[in-house]
């Protein structure tokens, strides 16, 4: 639900912001005609569009800790931008206020291979580190299907996943420190090259904060040695269920895949035209269920999966032969989005994590909702940590599609909360699910977090607005959250 | 056990009333780490009990004063374990003091730490406000991530209630072998070997000998020994719990126990005493009678920092001091979730 949007700012206000920037900045850095602004109105959630007050591409930390002081003395609130891939608005401008684009801190500071640490800017590409690592045999592990494009920055701030994060964790598993600007034009050095730092845990806090708690300036990350083999089995199943009744028992084998992602059938029918992965077209769903490591644990590995997918009824198996054959495999997966672009003028990615028991429960649910709803929805998911992410089919073009669209997103996310999961579980909350947030918490846990909020920064100017929805806002859509079926809190503390 | 949270809550509320100290204990057995005990006890092991495992679901939910023994024992037989290796210290040791703690053994290095595993707590903060994070789901960013912001905490801003740990299988196979050589080859092959997708899942290096422990399908982990080519060492599950419970050699003596975590390249460090190694090089125990303002020196030069684990000093912080920017931050912290200043006073930080 799109509430009015906060006041622009007037003419002179912009004209005064503009002239103070230029104190510091050069003109080149500082953005404010209509044609220069207008790239920025949103990022990869295109439904929400705003244009920004003043856009600025700062050059180094120094310049941006200028510019939060500048506007942390004039009031004026600052939204973070990485590479504007952010599927939940998180990096949708504020009309009144900065845009504080990081997409000049693009440079790889340090690449210690025998530490196995990259210290690294924040506009740095996901892959770039990896490519930059592949010399050493070495890699950054959580691998958003947005890679190539995503920065390091917009990972730190959305905590964000990929297919391999099952076995090599999410990005606040493989980070180890960030450099961040405060509101106040501090710089504030959370974690270290160390596997522990003395002190809260400000770093987990930091990732998947949505650019709420701070700028983050500098991040160093943890790599990986690039496994010498991997391969992928390539299983398909007559139901839903079977298929993740055979994500549990892998599970229960007491394996842990590098990935384990699963497609319905309106998922692989969608790609298979797109791509000619092999997907068959026949089954439900497939899973693709990988291992990797030294060659003798892999084939050990494979041949356990492959097992497990026949015991529980997989009607195909098929297990990568070579590199190209595992890459084929995962074309698909790879190519579901743009794939699901293909068949339908617009999509909606929707994005929450469920207990793998569920799996086959939501998805029925899901399918009614299609019913319901009158929109197609196709799913491509990390399975094997029950992260969903159903892609719902409309046509914006269409009078009151969007809307329905959202409501079914809506309804999804309901959901997963229904079945013990959560409304998010890597794309973050944004200004998207903010809604949603007054349903899976409580008002004083709502507080907790404006409370965290408040001891990062106590203006409340960082990315006004998102992530976490204020109680009264709660109060107005009456969507409040009902715990154990109890009453709806009676006194509302008004903020 | 509601009864006990409802009992809690009015103590707390009191406490904070009158500003009084209250410490959270559990079995007490992490009572010798961090700042000094201060105010009256509030026990845990009473508020005791796994509330969820589902072994396919790689989730664990308990209460803060359930024995680690327990849900080790539960996890161990449906084939899993805490991948983190929390130690003990003492027997009856609870969930709760190993998460307010944060303390990892062995594994630590291969595996994750707590906090890497914790997926939800609830808690009852400074106020008694009963309050839930996270949650039992793999993948969770909504909200701010609370739960792991309690991890090391040393109860500082809450009584820990019930905890959501991810678990992992156990590794169908372990092997530790054991080969000589002095701290800096030490330090320079278990850097290399971690560079390489081997299955090590502990490392351990004193008084000129390496111990590794190789975890992993059987097929890895022979074919990683055939490589290596150590000596197998016998009963070796016996040895990495002595290790993680501090009961080997090493550890004895009067001279206070510096643990010091730095870049895992960091050379031999130049402290009088004896030293230990593990976590592939990032983490070194130092025996030493030295100055607290030598240690903590040394430490920061290699871009790391020193606890003074055993044997408390008068006037020194057990943690590392921290710079000015990020003390404000947590004062601010504490004051949100322990505005009267009442939990574990002292326990992280002299000034709070
Ligand atoms: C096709 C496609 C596939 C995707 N697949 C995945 C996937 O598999 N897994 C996954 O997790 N996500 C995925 N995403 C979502 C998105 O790519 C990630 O959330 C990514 O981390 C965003 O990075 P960004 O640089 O584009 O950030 P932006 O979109 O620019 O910003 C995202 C948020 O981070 C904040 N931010 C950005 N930089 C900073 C900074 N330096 N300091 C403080 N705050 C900052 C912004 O304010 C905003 O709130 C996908 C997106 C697309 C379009």
């Amino acid at each position: 639900m799109m509430h009015a949007p906060p006041p622009s700012l007037s003419p002179e206000d912009r004209a005064a912001l503009v002239e103070a920037l230029e104190v510091f900045l050069p003109t080149e850095c500082i953005l404010h005609e209509l044609e220069d602004v207008r790239p920025y109105e949103c990022d990869g959630l295109s439904a929400y569009r705003q244009l920004p007050g003043v856009v600025v591409l700062p050059r180094d930390e120094t310049e941006v800790c200028r510019v939060l002081t500048l506007c942390k003395q004039r009031g004026v609130p600052v939204v973070a931008r990485g590479a504007g891939t952010g599927l939940s608005g998180g990096a949708l401008p504020h009309p009144g206020g900065v845009l504080l684009s990081l997409a000049r801190f693009m440079r790889i500071l340090e690449l210690d291979p025998i530490a196995r640490i990259a210290r690294v800017q924040p506009g740095v590409r996901n892959l770039a580190i990896s490519e930059a690592a592949a010399r050493y045999g070495l890699y950054y592990a959580p691998d958003p299907s947005s890679q190539i494009a995503c920065s390091i920055g917009g990972n730190v701030a959305e905590n964000s996943g990929g297919v391999h994060c099952l076995k090599y964790g999410l990005t606040v598993h493989n980070v180890m420190r960030v450099r961040v600007c405060t509101i106040d034009g501090e710089v504030l050095d959370i974690g270290g090259e160390t596997l522990d730092s003395p002190g809260y845990d400000l770093l987990a806090v930091m990732c998947g904060s949505e650019g709420l708690l701070g700028v983050v300036t500098e991040v160093t990350v943890k790599l990986l040695p690039k496994p010498e083999v991997a391969k992928c089995v390539l299983a398909a199943f007559g139901s839903i269920a079977d298929a993740g009744n055979a994500v549990a028992a892998v599970i229960a084998a007491g394996i842990i895949p590098a990935g384990l992602e699963m497609m319905d059938k309106p998922a692989t029918a969608a790609v298979e035209p797109f791509v000619n992965a092999g997907y068959p077209l026949d089954a439900a769903a497939i899973l693709l269920c990988e291992a990797d490591g030294i060659a003798e644990e892999v084939d050990a590995e494979i041949e356990r999966i492959a097992a497990i997918m026949r015991d529980a009824h997989a009607t195909q198996i098929r297990v990568s032969r070579d590199e190209a054959e595992r890459l084929r495999f995962w074309s698909g997966r790879k190519a579901a989005f743009p794939a699901v672009g293909r068949i339908s003028p617009d999509y909606y990615c929707m994005d929450g994590t469920i207990p793998r028991k569920r799996l086959a429960d939501v998805l029925t649910g899901i399918s009614h909702l299609e019913v319901k709803y009158g929109l197609r929805c196709a799913n491509v998911f990390h399975a094997g940590d029950g992260n969903l992410h159903p892609l719902i089919l409309y046509d914006a073009n269409q009078p009151g599609e969007l809307e329905r669209c959202e409501a079914f997103g809506a309804e999804i996310l309901e959901l997963c909360i229904a079945a013990g999961g959560t409304i998010t579980g890597e794309h973050g909350v944004g200004i998207e699910k903010i809604d949603q947030m007054c349903v899976q918490f409580p008002p004083d846990v709502l507080q907790a977090f404006h409370a965290v909020k408040r001891a990062f920064d106590p203006s409340g100017l960082l990315n006004p607005g998102k992530a976490v929805p204020t109680l009264h806002r709660c109060a107005e859509l009456g969507r409040m959250h009902v715990h154990g079926g109890a009453d709806k809190f009676p006194e509302l503390p008004r903020f | 056990m509601q009864a006990i949270i409802e009992d809690w809550r009015r103590r707390i509320a009191a406490a904070a009333e009158r500003g009084e100290a209250l410490q959270i204990r559990g079995s007490g057995s992490k009572d010798f780490y961090g700042g000094a005990l201060d105010g009256t006890v509030l026990e845990t092991t009473a508020y005791s009990g796994i509330l969820d495992y589902e072994p396919t679901e790689l989730v664990l939910q308990a209460r803060a004063g359930t024995p680690l023994d327990d849900i080790e024992q539960a996890l161990l037989e449906r084939g899993q374990m805490l991948a983190f290796e929390p130690p003990h210290f003492g027997p009856g040791a609870t969930l709760g003091g190993a998460v307010a703690c944060g303390l990892s053994g062995p594994r630590r290095a291969a595996a994750g730490s707590v906090r890497d595993f914790v997926l939800g707590a609830r808690i009852l903060d400074g106020r008694g406000a009963d309050l839930s994070f996270g949650g039992k789901v793999m993948k969770n960013v909504a909200g701010y991530d609370v739960s792991r912001l309690m991890v090391g905490a040393m109860g500082t801003l809450g009584v820990l209630l019930d905890i959501s740990l991810k678990v992992l299988p156990l590794p169908e196979r372990e092997l530790t072998v054991r080969l000589g050589c002095d701290q800096e080859d030490a330090i320079r092959l278990l850097n290399a070997w971690a560079a390489k997708p081997y299955p090590i899942s502990a490392s351990c290096h004193e008084q000129e000998t390496l111990t590794l422990r190789l975890s992993g399908t059987a097929a890895g982990v022979d074919a990683l020994s055939r490589m290596i080519r150590g000596v197998e060492v016998e009963n070796a599950a016996d040895y990495w719990r002595a290790l993680r419970e501090q009961r080997t050699e090493f550890f004895d003596g009067e001279a206070p126990l510096w643990r010091l975590s730095v870049k895992s390249t960091a050379p031999s460090l130049p402290l009088p005493g004896r030293q230990c190694i593990e976590w592939n090089g990032s983490l070194r125990w130092v025996k030493t009678d030295a100055d607290a303002a030598l240690v903590r020196d040394v430490a920061r030069k290699v871009g790391g920092h020193a606890t003074l684990f055993r044997g408390r000093l008068p006037d020194v912080p057990a943690f590392h001091p921290l710079p000015a920017p990020l003390m404000m931050l947590h004062r601010r912290l504490k004051e949100t979730f322990d505005p009267a200043g009442i939990l574990n006073r002292g326990r992280l930080v002299f000034e709070f």
